[in-house]
């Protein structure tokens, strides 16, 4: 599945670079070479002293140093913490995989906490026998294993109107991609033996909001699972334990948590969630309803404003991250002039339907100003428009679905700025 | 949907070698729902009315249990305070610079209004109002939006008759055919364009948070580094959070009955915060309430009922405290606060002991 293995493309991308602003680079290494490093010369308390005992964080967390990688929330955004949002830190994360702990959080009415052995799924309407199945049920059938985004709807919804937050975090932190184990949903529902006019399903969580959302028997049968891991372990409270609906490339809304019930139906519920929330109002006043599939997008995570660049001119990575909710992102073009001209960036890391994929450039700064962008291709050929281009079709009241083209202006200094260009 | 059929029976062959080996039929696995679990569960409601309970509730009514359970939040007449839900008026604004999306503006069916209520309302004591008084609120809640009459009754009989104004304005998906095809071209590489200007400016709107918490722990990283105790081996976050773990343990005369007003207090924490950090919200701060003059919380706007009893110089005593805990309403006649009040002796106390426990 890995198209680029990395490691030799990134020398020879840096020895090109290397010939081309060698006074640069050679001046670097001379300046460094007057003092010596006390981080090397003077003995460090780690280098003499034993460390941590086993057992010392029977659950291991991040190093110290790493406490700025964290969710951060936007308080203006609700009126309260506990139906709110924040927002995964991808300025600080590289690769594909989110860490369970920094999956950004949507709750509805707070997170939560439900007694596995308690939790009952339940299977009910239009099927030959309604069921009910304990968490020990669930996991007497196959289960799968997946990779996929996770999405909210509103990712990038505060940018409508122009660019507003400073730091990816913010523009785009509301997605994860993380690998899910479960049971196919078309199991279960086969066991329950759907009747011929079920052509709808309700899927309804246990928490105190009782999310529910309408989903197409088709998409049901096709690739939903009702999963139970996350990166191999029991799924965060956050994120739903003991179970939550994976509902592929579709908007994150529809991932029922705490996911206590489907109910076959033959038309839709038109819930809360499908009516008044996650509809698309239009300029001219009509809304777009069931606006399920994630269009494809992509964004660089660094340089970004909360991941300035810090080193000064020469060598510098560009990276970012990439998804579409109708398959692989196989080619991502970067550039650094606003558009002027593009490169096709080096795709690193598994290609997987529906999941993130990761993209570096590498070049040579030379120290000027930059306009950076990504732009994604997905594997149906669409490729990820313009916030212009968008808005002609969109306006700029529809909050959900922008998958518009981000740019960052960094300075001479390396700051970046969350900006629009023309 | 064609493309979209043809992608599932191709997967689905795809798969079939898979399940076909393991589940020729079914498992077997789970069990018969009853009729009292599915009946228990199932709750939802459609547009053309399944899942209507028998009831009835008119906008009187309605008026008076709005104003109980829900204006604190949604105000009196449905016009939202601070940043919650408004949901009345905003007619004809959908195509403005600024829509007002509320139920009787933008909702396509009076079925949701009911549903949602009934599963997920009031904020923080869901499931606690009988359906007659769900009917009696959806009856208001049509008749602030212009709806219905002041004599209005809606019940379970008349409830599908309701046709919500801007349900013709919604359709389905079609980004297939509009946006898909548009955005689904060849790009321009070399020389695209002879100029490019900034345009917008984040750095001008300037409303992205400041990154307290990050600032505080990275100041926290750095006194660790620089503190000889480090030395030891141990890093210190886990000492320093002893102390304060102890002197929590001598004051507290009930462990378990705090562990338990800790519960009871999830009732509360959709308007009020306690303990570090916290700020007033739709209600005042409760750090150190217990023993604290009544309206005290500086920067929370107390009604003016509440603002009286603290002139007479009302205390948050233990005493008091029970009072108003038990039915809020009575207590101090026009409090803001919109809770029902805890029926059990047993968790008042609790409440209190947590209200006392947590030092501020």
């Amino acid at each position: 599945m890995t198209k680029n293995s990395g490691a030799g493309a990134t020398r020879r991308g840096f020895l090109k670079a290397g010939l081309a602003a060698g006074g640069a680079l050679a001046a670097g290494r001379t300046a460094s070479a007057a003092t010596s490093d006390p981080a090397i010369t003077e003995i460090q308390p780690w280098n003499s002293e034993s460390g941590d005992p086993v057992d010392f964080a029977p659950y291991g967390k991040p190093s110290e140093y790493e406490s700025e990688a964290i969710r951060r929330s936007v308080p203006w955004l609700t009126a309260d913490p506990i139906s709110s949002i924040n927002f995964t830190p991808l300025h600080k994360l590289d690769g594909t995989i989110t860490p369970n702990g920094l999956c950004f959080e949507r709750h509805h009415a707070g997170a939560a906490h439900v007694d596995p052995s308690k939790h009952r799924l339940m299977i009910n309407g239009l099927v030959d026998k309604p069921l009910v199945f304990t968490m020990e049920d669930l996991m007497r059938f196959p289960r799968e294993n997946y990779i996929y985004f996770l999405e909210c709807a509103a990712n990038s919804g505060m940018e409508w109107r122009g660019a507003q937050l400073n730091g990816c975090q913010f523009t785009h932190g509301m997605i994860h991609n993380v690998m899910y184990t479960g049971v196919p949903l078309r199991l279960l529902l086969e066991e329950a033996g759907v009747k011929t006019n079920g052509k709808w399903l309700l899927a309804e969580g246990a928490d105190a909001s009782a999310m529910t959302r309408s989903i197409p028997i088709e998409k049901a049968m096709d690739d939903c699972l009702v999963a139970f891991k996350m990166n191999g372990e029991a799924l965060r409270v956050e994120q739903g334990y003991p179970l939550r609906l994976v509902v592929p490339g579709w908007e994150g809304n529809m991932w029922i948590k705490w996911l206590r019930r489907f109910e076959v139906g033959d038309q839709p519920w038109q819930q809360r969630e499908e009516t008044s929330k996650y509809t698309d109002l239009l300029e001219d006043g009509k809304a777009r309803r069931f606006t399920w599939v994630m269009d494809a997008k992509s964004v660089i995570t660094s340089p970004s404003p909360q991941a300035p660049i810090t080193h000064g001119k020469g060598p510098t990575i560009v990276t970012g991250i990439a998804w579409s909710g109708r398959g692989t992102v196989p080619r991502v073009d970067v550039t650094i002039d606003g558009g002027k001209n593009w490169y096709k960036a080096r795709m690193a890391g598994p290609s997987m339907d529906k999941a993130m994929h990761r993209f570096y450039f590498e070049f040579d700064w030379d120290g000027r100003p930059l306009l950076l962008q990504s732009r994604a291709h997905d594997s149906t050929g669409y490729v990820q428009p313009t916030k212009d281009e968008l808005r002609k079709f969109r306006g700029v009241n529809s909050i959900y679905h922008n998958n518009g083209i981000q740019t960052w202006y960094v300075n001479e200094k390396g700051e970046a700025e969350n900006v629009e260009i023309s | 949907m064609s493309k979209f059929l043809k992608t599932t029976v191709a997967a689905s062959l795809a798969s079939a070698f898979f399940s076909s080996a393991v589940l020729a039929e079914p498992l077997g696995l789970g069990r018969q729902a009853t009729d009292e679990e599915v009946a228990a569960w199932n709750i939802d409601i459609r547009p053309d009315g399944q899942g209507l309970p028998v009831g009835r509730g008119n906008v009187a009514d309605g008026e008076e249990i709005f104003a109980e359970n829900c204006a604190i939040c949604h105000g009196d007449f449905g016009e939202g305070v601070d940043r919650w839900p408004v949901l009345s008026g905003g007619q004809g604004s959908l195509t403005d610079a600024r829509p007002v999306k509320t139920i009787g503006s933008y909702w396509p069916y009076l079925s949701t209004v009911y549903d949602y209520i009934h599963r997920a309302m009031p904020f923080g004591n869901a499931r606690s109002l009988s359906d007659d008084e769900i009917y009696a609120i959806v009856a208001y809640l049509l008749y602030v939006n212009d709806m219905v009459d002041d004599d209005f009754e809606l019940s379970n009989e008349n409830f599908t008759s309701i046709k919500m104004p801007n349900e013709p304005n919604f359709f389905m998906d079609d980004r297939d055919t509009t946006e898909v095809p548009a955005f689904s071209h060849d790009v321009c590489m070399e020389n695209c364009k002879p100029e490019v200007e900034i345009t917008k400016r984040a750095a001008i709107v300037d409303v992205t948070p400041e990154e307290t918490a990050a600032k505080a722990a990275a100041q926290d990283a750095k006194a660790e580094e620089s503190a000889p105790a480090a030395a030891d081996g141990q890093t210190t976050t886990e000492a320093a959070a002893e102390p304060a773990a102890t002197e929590q343990a001598t004051d507290a005369p009930d462990p378990e009955l705090i562990a338990k007003g800790e519960k009871v207090f999830k009732k509360c924490k959709a308007c009020h915060q306690i303990g570090e950090g916290a700020s007033n919200r739709t209600g005042p701060i409760l750090t150190g309430v217990v023993g604290r003059p009544a309206a005290s919380v500086e920067g929370f706007k107390y009604s003016k009922g509440m603002k009286e009893m603290a002139g007479e110089g009302l205390i948050w005593d233990e005493a008091n405290l029970d009072q108003f805990l038990t039915k809020p309403k009575a207590f101090v006649k026009k409090t803001k606060m919109g809770f029902a009040g805890l029926k059990k002796e047993g968790d008042r106390a609790a409440i209190i002991a947590y209200l006392k426990s947590v030092a501020p």
